[in-house]
């Protein structure tokens, strides 16, 4: 009896590791992640704007029916990346995600303070690698940094009725993201 | 022999608690950083670099995009202020306020987080399409059936869930307590 219980104990140990290897592995092997459901519907480096969600499809679940969206699947391997979001008529928001989905970065039009929001992604070598002078430019600029080489950036804008979603879609038309050439 | 039988029932023990644990715990979430005020509760540390290994794995299985803190917060509701899980035949019904926060959105999902097909496309409200009452609170009404003012329809399915997103809300990774951030009540008004 006192076997089996010993028995018993290591399966439940064993358990206890299993579960935590598989949460720790299961971002690496996901293959419906975000990123992978965006990769077959848009290109690298441009900014596309992703299909309303309809009871019967959406490209990701839980996406909020109130706003219009484009995604930017960016690739910084080429060079950094310039991002330009012209601010909608409610409220525009331009959200940051590494190749797993994670939030590091969210801005909205507020906190941006301009008639659009204009920013540079790059990674921290990319970053480092920037010349003195303009580090100095740079000031006015917003930079932010990527943990990753490869990743999403959501742009959305509210339509606050419904009847406002088109011109809200047209507005983020203007959306652009694309490698910054001269650095 | 008894060492392979020892060996064959720890393995599947392990397989079952290890495998049952994570399936469980990345479809009904953890209370890691987990913000409950009263039926509804918020993971704002999911929207940062911070995020926890639960919410990481969370978000990859099911392939949604968290809202990041510098956006906002969202709320999620699976069951009324009694516990109980919201049944799209039952008459349900949320009142009271909501945080401070420039916009709002509430929307209604199945389980999966797919929007629910109706009759009048209606999936949800924003805080400027919402009819208030003078105090500035709003009832919305969470029915099969059509009901007046703020209707919200569930389509008759057997499980929803509700999801009330703040932007640009002073509501965060910082807010301990229901004082902070008044949710609105779910009640269930009645059941077929």
């Amino acid at each position: 009896m006192m076997r089996w219980a010993l028995w018993l104990l290591a399966g439940a140990l064993l358990g206890g590791i299993v579960h935590l290897v598989t949460v720790l592995i299961l971002p690496a092997t996901a293959t419906q992640d975000a990123y992978s459901r965006f990769s077959t519907m848009s290109e690298v480096n441009t900014v596309t704007p992703v299909p309303p969600p309809t009871p019967q499809n959406a490209v990701i679940p839980f996406m909020d029916p109130a706003f219009a969206a484009a995604v930017c699947r960016y690739d910084l391997s080429a060079g950094p990346i310039k991002l330009n979001v012209p601010v909608s008529i409610a409220y525009t928001s331009v959200s940051f995600y590494t190749r797993r989905g994670v939030a590091y970065y969210a801005i909205n039009d507020r906190a941006a303070g301009r008639r659009a929001i204009e920013l540079d992604l790059m990674t921290s070598a990319q970053r480092s690698n920037l010349p003195d002078d303009e580090e100095v430019t740079a000031a006015d600029r917003l930079i932010v940094e990527s943990p990753t080489s490869t990743g999403l950036i959501m742009v959305r804008a509210l339509a606050p009725e419904a009847g406002l979603m088109p011109a809200v879609r047209n507005a983020l038309n203007a959306a652009r993201c694309r490698v910054d050439v001269k650095s | 022999m008894r060492l392979i039988f020892g060996c064959l029932l720890a393995f599947v023990i392990a397989a079952a608690i290890g495998l049952g644990m994570t399936w469980l715990t990345l479809s009904r979430g953890t209370a890691f950083g987990a913000i409950p005020i009263g039926a509804w509760t918020a993971w704002p540390k999911t929207g940062t670099q911070d995020a926890d290994p639960y919410s990481r794995a969370t978000i990859a299985r099911s392939g949604e995009l968290p809202v990041g803190s510098g956006d906002g917060v969202a709320f999620l509701a699976r069951a009324d202020d009694n516990g109980k899980a919201l049944d799209g035949r039952c008459d349900v019904l949320i009142n009271g306020v909501t945080p401070q926060a420039r916009f709002w959105t509430i929307t209604l999902y199945d389980s999966q987080g797919q929007l629910v097909a109706n009759s009048i496309e209606r999936h949800g409200f924003t805080s400027q399409e919402i009819l208030r009452h003078a105090d500035g609170s709003f009832e919305v009404a969470v029915a099969p059936r059509a009901r007046p003012s703020n209707w919200l329809p569930t389509g008759g399915i057997e499980n929803y869930v509700l999801m009330l997103r703040l932007y640009d809300t002073p509501v965060g990774v910082a807010t301990r307590a229901a004082r902070e951030a008044p949710m609105p009540a779910i009640q269930v008004r009645s059941c077929p």
